[in-house]
């Protein structure tokens, strides 16, 4: 599903992981923490960012990817510079989410998790966005789209154009 | 005089913040500014009709109020005292405005103990919680209390864990109490997992402060110094409104080093999850808090004796802690007249799905599906028929229209083939396939299965490729003896309550509705009409124009016909993608 995504780390994006693990003391007890820091910073976790995490905690990029890979929020590609999430919580599922979610998906040429290849939209499910009464809910970055019916996915897109 | 303006997720995300900021120009452009207080609260609970503005102190409820609205109210209510009409909620039954919320169907059978101040405080204000009696009872745990006297008093008045399994809280704080270490750890569970639930978020987003109070009594309780908040990334709102209590809390001594003066030192952290259903599971939970995979551990050793760091520590629900510090301010015996025989109290629900009246409801314990459906929840969406109540989320099952009348406790629920669970409902209507809906929930475990012990890794897999195959058409009646077995092999051999639940949503849906288990297998017919694999289309010839754009727009050419004459589906070739329906400008397309 996702591609390896090669990339050179600068001096400076060294620097910053450091400065974060440093933060935390450099504390393997610390590591979600810490990866939470470098993901609001990068906006994603490449295999690079890993190693560097790992070197400097002095633990096994194993280790690093291991907690990357379990959690759902921790992601491995870029996020687009829309990131759009589609909430397929219970509530949401029962009045339709997953035939929005077909929409995008038709529309965008994308599966979940991917990001279209100009880096501008990308497409996640999420799970309750705690406005069920607005179901079904489609986030695209801050915005949140309730009642969504399959024929305003495009109109939504648009937005965006 | 205050205006009151909803600030949970739900009416947040309907821009309810603009509505605080026009309401507040309006008040100063007419100098009212000083005399007329403008706050944005937690959830109200009614998120069908958001966003909620409410006008206190007559309590006056305006619906779906847009920020455009905020110049009458003030020109109208405010200054002349005159109830804008056109907001009121109307009620569906009598067809009539409604003054005050008082008089709402939706208010009138909730009792709210864990919600007490959710919509009536600021949130991020701690004078608001102190007005409300707040941190009254930690001072008087403190002061006039032992340890052992307030774990007796939460012990007898009969709270149980609000996090799913309802275990006795009083007495997994003694448990803990009695555990000697040089540290303990008091532990709030705010991961809240089940896909479809907002109970916990919207206490913390509208009352952190009742859970910093408790987790503190706790720690004074069970002689912890330190509490541990492990709370969703995802919950941004919640975390923001967390942080502002942490500091309000600490610099008004209440929490930090010698709280009232005496030498009992209490001090929070919070610590994030970062989306994994699992670790909403104790030990996981406990494991993740350390930094690491949150995989579930064996237990014993329960976190009582062996917890975050190998310390003892005691793992508490939100919610459990919110009902805290009205139990030692009421006292135990007005706690335990509420609820039934093995069930005290209250319990928050989110109530969504094909329900009129969607929102966070808390009823006392004992109250029946059919009064939280049809009175509360204002009965079933557009008019529809209703089918099954999904209760416990993923862990939990479908309960039918022979358990509407059922009082609802943990035990009930039990023994009715589904769970409380941390408080998810969600309704459904004729609409719905169970078979689909247990697909549902079966796709989710897949996906949130630590992958640790085979039974839950392998077996949920096999369970959700076999629920697939039936909702194709593919299945036989052998597949779902197949499915039976496999559900109880699953259960009794996963290692944590993950794996040890999750065949619940099967089975209640076998039990309940094998009928359309059935006809998915024999008749390759899906009763509810929802599974596309197993519907039909076909053309009504009077309908049809000849237009040709459903044959143009069919992928597989099944679709013949001559242009300005009726066309025709070819069974054999058709993949049911419903092209030709969408396409179908002349409702010609029919679906069966
Ligand atoms: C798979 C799984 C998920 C759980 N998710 C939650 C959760 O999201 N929130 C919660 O409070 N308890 C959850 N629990 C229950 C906790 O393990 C624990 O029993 C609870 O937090 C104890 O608090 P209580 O006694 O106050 O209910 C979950 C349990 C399992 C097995
Ligand atoms: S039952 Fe499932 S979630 Fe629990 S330990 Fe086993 S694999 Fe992990
Ligand atoms: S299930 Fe989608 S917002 Fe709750």
């Amino acid at each position: 599903m996702s591609t390896t995504i090669k990339i050179e780390l600068r001096q400076q994006d060294l620097k910053k992981i450091h400065e974060i693990c440093d933060s935390f003391n450099n504390e393997p007890l610390e590591l979600i923490n810490i990866l939470h820091k470098t993901q609001e910073h990068f906006g994603y976790l490449p295999a690079e960012i890993q190693d560097a995490v790992a070197d400097k905690l002095n633990i096994s990029t194993a280790q690093v990817y291991g907690v990357v890979t379990f959690y759902s929020f921790f992601t491995m590609t870029p996020k687009g510079k829309h990131p759009i999430s589609i909430c397929m919580g219970t509530a949401c599922y029962v009045r339709g989410a997953e035939r929005i979610l077909d929409e995008f998906k038709k529309e965008l040429g994308l599966q979940v998790g991917q990001t279209t290849p100009d880096g501008k939209f990308s497409l996640s499910s999420l799970r309750c966005v705690g406005a069920c009464g607005l179901a079904p809910v489609v986030i695209v970055g801050n915005k949140t789209y309730g009642r969504v019916a399959p024929d305003d996915v495009k109109a939504i897109l648009k937005e965006y154009e | 005089m205050h205006l009151l303006v909803c600030g949970g997720t739900g009416c947040r995300a309907s821009e309810s913040n603009l509505i605080l900021e026009s309401l507040k120009r309006e008040l100063e452009e007419k100098g009212l500014s000083s005399e007329v207080q403008v706050i944005m609260t937690g959830c109200f609970g009614f998120c069908e009709k958001g966003p909620v503005v409410k006008v206190m102190p007559d309590n006056t409820f305006y619906v779906h109020v847009k920020p455009e609205d905020a110049g009458i109210i003030v020109a109208e209510h405010v200054i002349k005292g005159r109830p804008v009409q056109r907001l009121l909620y109307v009620d569906p039954k009598s067809k009539e405005q409604v003054p005050d919320s008082k008089h709402m169907g939706f208010y009138r059978k909730q009792i709210r103990i864990a919600l007490r101040n959710c919509g009536f405080i600021n949130p991020e204000n701690i004078d608001e919680y102190i007005a409300r009696d707040g941190y009254a009872s930690l001072g008087k745990c403190i002061s006039e209390l032992t340890p052992a006297d307030v774990i007796d008093i939460i012990k007898k008045s009969g709270l149980r864990g609000r996090g799913g399994a309802g275990f006795p809280t009083g007495l997994k704080w003694e448990i803990a109490s009695k555990n000697k270490a040089d540290q303990k750890y008091v532990v709030c569970n705010a991961d809240e997992g089940d896909p479809g639930a907002f109970m916990d978020r919207s206490v913390l987003e509208g009352d952190p402060h009742s859970v910093l109070e408790a987790m503190t009594i706790c720690g004074y309780a069970i002689g912890a110094s330190k509490g541990l908040i492990y709370i969703r990334a995802e919950y941004p709102l919640a975390i923001h409104r967390l942080k502002i209590a942490l500091k309000q809390s600490k610099e008004y001594g209440l929490l930090g080093k010698n709280i009232f003066g005496t030498d009992f030192n209490f001090d929070i952290e919070l610590r994030y999850g970062a989306g994994a259903f699992v670790c909403g599971e104790e030990t996981a939970l406990i494991s993740s808090m350390e930094g690491r995979r949150g995989e579930p551990t064996n237990k014993p050793p329960f976190p009582a004796e062996k917890g975050f760091f190998g310390k003892p520590s005691n793992v508490n629900n939100v919610e459990t802690f919110a009902n805290i510090p009205v139990i030692i301010s009421k006292g135990w015996e007005w706690f335990s007249s509420i609820g039934t025989e093995k069930s005290k109290g209250t319990k928050v629900f989110a109530l969504a799905g094909k329900i009129n009246n969607v929102g966070l409801i808390e009823v006392p314990m004992g109250t029946t599906l059919r009064e939280i459906i049809f009175e509360i929840g204002g009965g079933i969406k557009n008019g529809k028929k209703f089918k099954a109540v999904q209760t416990g989320g993923p862990s939990g099952g479908c309960l039918t229209e022979k358990h509407l009348d059922t009082p609802i406790d943990f035990d009930n629920l039990v023994a009715a083939g589904s769970m409380m669970g941390s408080g998810g409902m969600i309704v459904m209507d004729e609409d719905d396939c169970m078979v689909s809906i247990a697909k549902f929930f079966l796709a989710f475990t897949v996906e949130e299965s630590c992958g640790k012990c085979a039974p839950c890794r392998v077996g949920n897999k096999r369970l959700l490729e076999l629920l697939t195959h039936i909702t194709k058409g593919n299945g036989t009646m052998a597949d779902i003896d197949r499915l039976k077995n496999m559900c109880n092999v699953i259960k009794d051999t996963s290692l944590c309550g993950l794996g040890q639940t999750s065949p619940n949503p099967v089975l209640s849906t076998i039990n309940n509705f094998m009928d359309e288990y059935v006809a998915h297998v024999t008749e390759k017919r899906c009763p509810a009409g929802s599974c596309r694999e197993l519907m039909k289309y076909s053309i009504i010839v009077d309908k049809c124009v000849g237009c040709t754009a459903c044959a143009r727009g069919c992928p597989v050419n099944a679709i013949s016909g001559e242009r300005k004459g009726p066309h025709f589906i070819d069974q054999e070739k058709c993949i049911k993608c419903g092209a030709c329906f969408e396409k179908c400008k002349f409702g010609a397309v029919l679906i069966k």
